[in-house]
């Protein structure tokens, strides 16, 4: 049985259909990326998996477990974790206090405070101060460790590398690639399509709240993707994919 | 969501909100002449129910169309008693006192204004509790007032009770139709425009150029004038000044009453609000206690399970407006699009 | 002169009492609870009908009134402000005023307009006092009360920083959305916030009863107290609450003093001056008060 399936979802907020009729599945130790211009949907979708959104319409099953009515609160405890765009950390907080939070579902597992400090060696200088007052490479490392604190069986990244220097990227990156080859299933937001599509198993493209593209990482081209990134429309939004 | 086939007509009224004008106009000229009919003790109670009018309408001026909501406005009914008692012991006509009562209330409440609107929420709802407290005691200083002994409108007496009682209705008519008339002209003119885009969003009317505070604080001074003329009405009716009853909390209970009961934020409503509260009072007044604990329990039921009141309800339902203050778009044909959004469109324009 | 400072102090350690739930109502939920004074009296008219009644001490009675009032604020929570809070930030206010009439009238239905007092029922603590120093009296109840607002404020900033469940209502103020993201039950810690705070009523309800009379009406005095403390301490620091107690009591200390009516003129004054200067001085136009103390 796949991991996830997600069931012709859509999400609305108010009159905008953000998310217009997706289904893929996922299987258990997949890596699958999500790419596409801003505002194609991606990160409602993420959302609505993680429950932070009602879907309008469609289900979102968990080892085939209707998750639709299930607040995002017990969907945590049920293995689904998501690293939010912008990393929403409580910045009143310490570090450490942010990792353990991540603990509140309480689901079993090995991650630990230490454990993530000695993923992300930069943060342990870090500890006790407030994320507030952390650089964005800090910040991304810390909203990853929380999200790893609830032991996940699934882990959403929202744009973890958005506003970081490419060398934290790097960064960030290298742990990712240690967290997929351990087994965990990942689900991806990335605008850097070379990394992407190095990243992942499977890549699907995202064109105004549809799925314009579905494949294989391995085998789609390039190209394929700039065509579906920008669908039939001429305007570009300035990040096009080097 | 895509174009209409058909062009949108853009109505001001309705045939309904002209037949409602109609209507009004005649309902006033009947108000202007009924003491000829009425009873001393009917008299006495319409004009009651003018003044709880003016009180519904002003607070509903200021939550309902300006977003602030506050549980002092007692502060400006205590002072524009209080202005009038003062006013009338310097010498002035007391029936001139009232109303040059309720401008000095509105000249107070401008430097009030560049302090207190820069509160939000709850702060400036409990602020203005605070206000109206400290009001309360500083009105107790003065001599004239004799602390919580109280003074009365003494040279409210001259006048023979019949032509007193006539007057006083009559200027309690004629001050609840002008500030009616005062708040519709301003709903309707350009300032509503800003009005109605504040109540929606205010963030989003100050981000497209709204002048969000100088029209908060023409709505809080409007506010403040009103309910000083409502205070000092109210003195006229009883002659007594008491400062405990006049600063006292109840008189912002009846006004979160009658709007909450009526419908925030429209114009009807807040009417509506005060003919109900006034037949409530009519009817169980005298149950004393437990009236006012009816009050309040009506008050929370309606903030939780119809927060847009009697009238908010009936116009969301049947699309009615007697007096409209906006303008409404009524879509000739149901456009193509694959939502409701057509229906959605209408409703929110409505609104507006 | 000494002597009158020292009591202002101390009173303020019960103004502290009344402010901390309401301030940490509102830097959890961001509702200020206009019925948070009508609670604390409906909570000092419980205990005085243990201790007239059936004879219980209200320092007894507390046991059993305390949890009553963490189960008040549960079920406030989630029957009322929850619902109410959906319908935008100026509802709850609508709500809960609406509640405090409620309860007042409730309270002058059941136990008339007297004036009570707890002070018969707490033995020689109402009026004993010590002699300090310089020949100081300081009544024995005023400092049980300060002493009692130090380590009620004490252990809830160690529970807040210390605890899963501290950290769960702090992470549910600051972003709720999020606090559901990493696990936290939002809806459960804002309940647990209410009840936390309903709880420090009680025993706010509980001196009110104990230093002075009160009576059904009484709730709304004490909310402006409370309001009064937590602006000026600058709300959603705890340790702000009691310097703003403080200030408060000793404001009114003065202003009885000057005036004999001056001991409610002097507190409402000061507040006005704290909130002129602070809004003066902050430049950042309406950004709200009890927040601007949070970030400081």
């Amino acid at each position: 049985m796949s991991l996830l399936s997600v069931e012709n979802l859509v999400v609305r907020h108010g009159l905008l259909q953000a998310v217009r009729g997706v289904s893929f599945t996922i299987e258990r130790g997949e890596t699958l990326a999500l790419v596409g211009a801003n505002g194609a949907g991606k990160t409602t979708l993420l959302r609505a998996i993680a429950g932070a959104h009602q879907p309008a319409a469609g289900r979102v099953l968990l080892d085939g477990a209707d998750l639709t009515s299930v607040p995002s609160h017990r969907r945590v405890g049920m293995g689904v974790a998501l690293v939010p765009e912008g990393r929403r950390l409580f910045v009143q907080m310490t570090v450490e206090e942010n990792l353990l939070l991540g603990r509140t579902a309480g689901r079993p597992g090995d991650w630990s405070v230490d454990k993530v400090l000695d993923m992300f060696p930069n943060l342990k200088p870090r500890r006790h101060a407030k994320t507030g007052h952390l650089s964005g490479g800090e910040q991304q490392a810390t909203a990853i460790g929380r999200a790893l604190m609830s032991n996940p069986e699934l882990l959403l990244l929202d744009e973890v590398s958005l506003g970081l220097s490419p060398l934290i990227v790097d960064r960030v990156y290298a742990a990712l690639q240690g967290l997929i080859a351990s087994g965990t299933t990942i689900i991806l937001v990335e605008q850097d399509l070379n990394r992407a599509l190095a990243v992942s198993g499977r890549v699907i493209c995202m064109l105004e709240g549809r799925v314009a593209l579905e494949g294989a990482s391995k085998e789609v081209s390039r190209d394929e993707v700039t065509k579906a990134y920008f669908g039939l429309h001429r305007k570009s939004t300035g990040s096009v994919p080097a | 969501m895509s174009a209409p086939a058909t062009m949108p007509v853009i109505e001001r009224g309705t045939a309904t909100s002209r037949t409602a004008a109609m209507a009004v106009a005649v309902i006033i000229a009947l108000l202007a002449i009924a003491p000829q009919f009425l009873s001393a003790g009917a008299v006495d109670r319409m004009t009651a129910l003018f003044i709880y009018v003016i009180l519904a309408a002003m607070w509903n001026a200021l939550a309902g169309f300006g977003g602030l909501v506050s549980v002092g406005q007692q502060v400006f009914f205590g002072l524009g008693a209080y202005f009038a008692i003062r006013l009338a012991d310097a010498g002035l006509n007391p029936f001139l006192a009232l109303f040059a009562s309720g401008f000095v209330v509105g000249v107070v409440s401008i430097p009030l204004s560049l302090f207190m609107l820069r509160l939000r929420n709850g702060e400036f709802a409990i602020g203005m509790w605070v206000i109206a407290a400290l009001t309360h005691l500083l009105v107790n200083l003065d001599r004239l007032v004799q602390g919580e002994t109280g003074t009365s409108l003494i040279s409210l007496n001259v006048y023979d009770a019949g032509t007193r009682r006539a007057t006083i209705y009559w200027l309690a008519l004629a001050s609840m139709t002008a500030l009616l008339a005062i708040l519709f002209g301003l709903l309707r003119g350009s300032t509503g425009a800003a009005i109605r885009a504040i109540r929606d969003n205010e963030d989003a009317a100050a981000s497209v150029g709204v002048r969000v505070t100088g029209t908060k604080r023409l709505l809080f001074v409007l506010a403040a004038f009103g309910i000083g003329i409502a205070g000092a009405l109210w003195l006229a009716t009883s002659i007594t000044f008491q400062p405990k009853t006049y600063f006292n909390v109840q008189w912002t209970a009846y006004m979160i009453f009658m709007v909450l009961v009526g419908g925030i934020g429209t114009f009807e409503g807040a009417i509506l609000g005060a003919l109900v509260f006034f037949l409530i009072e009519t009817w169980f007044g005298g149950t004393g206690v437990w009236y006012l604990v009816g009050l309040g329990a009506t008050a929370v039921v309606f903030s939780l399970f119809l927060p847009r009141g009697l009238w908010g309800t009936i116009e969301e339902r049947f699309g009615l407006r007697l007096l409209p203050v906006g303008y409404r778009v009524r879509l000739a044909a149901a456009s193509a699009d694959d939502d409701a959004t057509p229906q959605q469109t209408t409703k929110h324009q409505e609104k507006a | 002169m000494s002597n009158q400072i020292i009591q202002g102090i101390l009173l303020g350690g019960y103004y502290a009492l009344i402010a901390c739930g309401l301030s940490f109502m509102f830097s959890v939920m961001r509702i200020i609870n206009l019925a948070h004074g009508s609670l604390a009296v409906l909570a000092a008219y419980a205990l005085w009908l243990l201790a007239s009644r059936f004879h219980v001490s209200p320092f007894v009675g507390l046991l059993i009134v305390l949890p009553l009032m963490a189960a008040i604020g549960w079920a406030l929570q989630r029957f009322l402000l929850e619902r109410s809070a959906r319908g935008g930030a100026l509802l709850p206010i609508l709500t809960t005023f609406g509640l405090a009439i409620v309860i007042d009238n409730l309270l002058f239905e059941q136990f008339g307009a007297d004036t009570r007092s707890l002070a018969p029922y707490i033995g020689s603590l109402s009026y004993d006092s010590w002699e300090w120093p310089g020949s100081i009296y300081v009544g024995k109840l005023a400092v049980v009360m300060f002493a009692t607002a130090i380590v009620l404020l004490g252990g809830l900033q160690l529970f807040l920083t210390h605890t899963r469940l501290g950290r769960s209502i702090r992470a549910t103020s600051e972003d709720p959305d999020t606090a559901g993201l990493v696990g936290v039950d939002a809806r459960r810690a804002n309940a647990i916030a209410a009840a936390i705070a309903m709880v420090t009523v009680g025993l706010a309800g509980a001196f009110l009863g104990m230093r002075a009379t009160f009576d059904p009406y009484a709730g709304a005095p004490q909310l402006l107290f409370a309001f009064e403390a937590a602006v000026i301490g600058g709300a959603g620091s705890l340790w702000g609450t009691l310097i703003g107690g403080i200030v408060l009591a000793l404001a009114q200390t003065l202003g009885a003093q000057v005036h004999p009516q001056g001991f409610l003129i002097g507190g409402h004054a000061v507040f006005l001056v704290v909130l002129f200067v602070r809004l003066s001085a902050s430049g950042l136009g309406p950004r709200g008060l009890l927040r601007l103390g949070k970030t400081s």
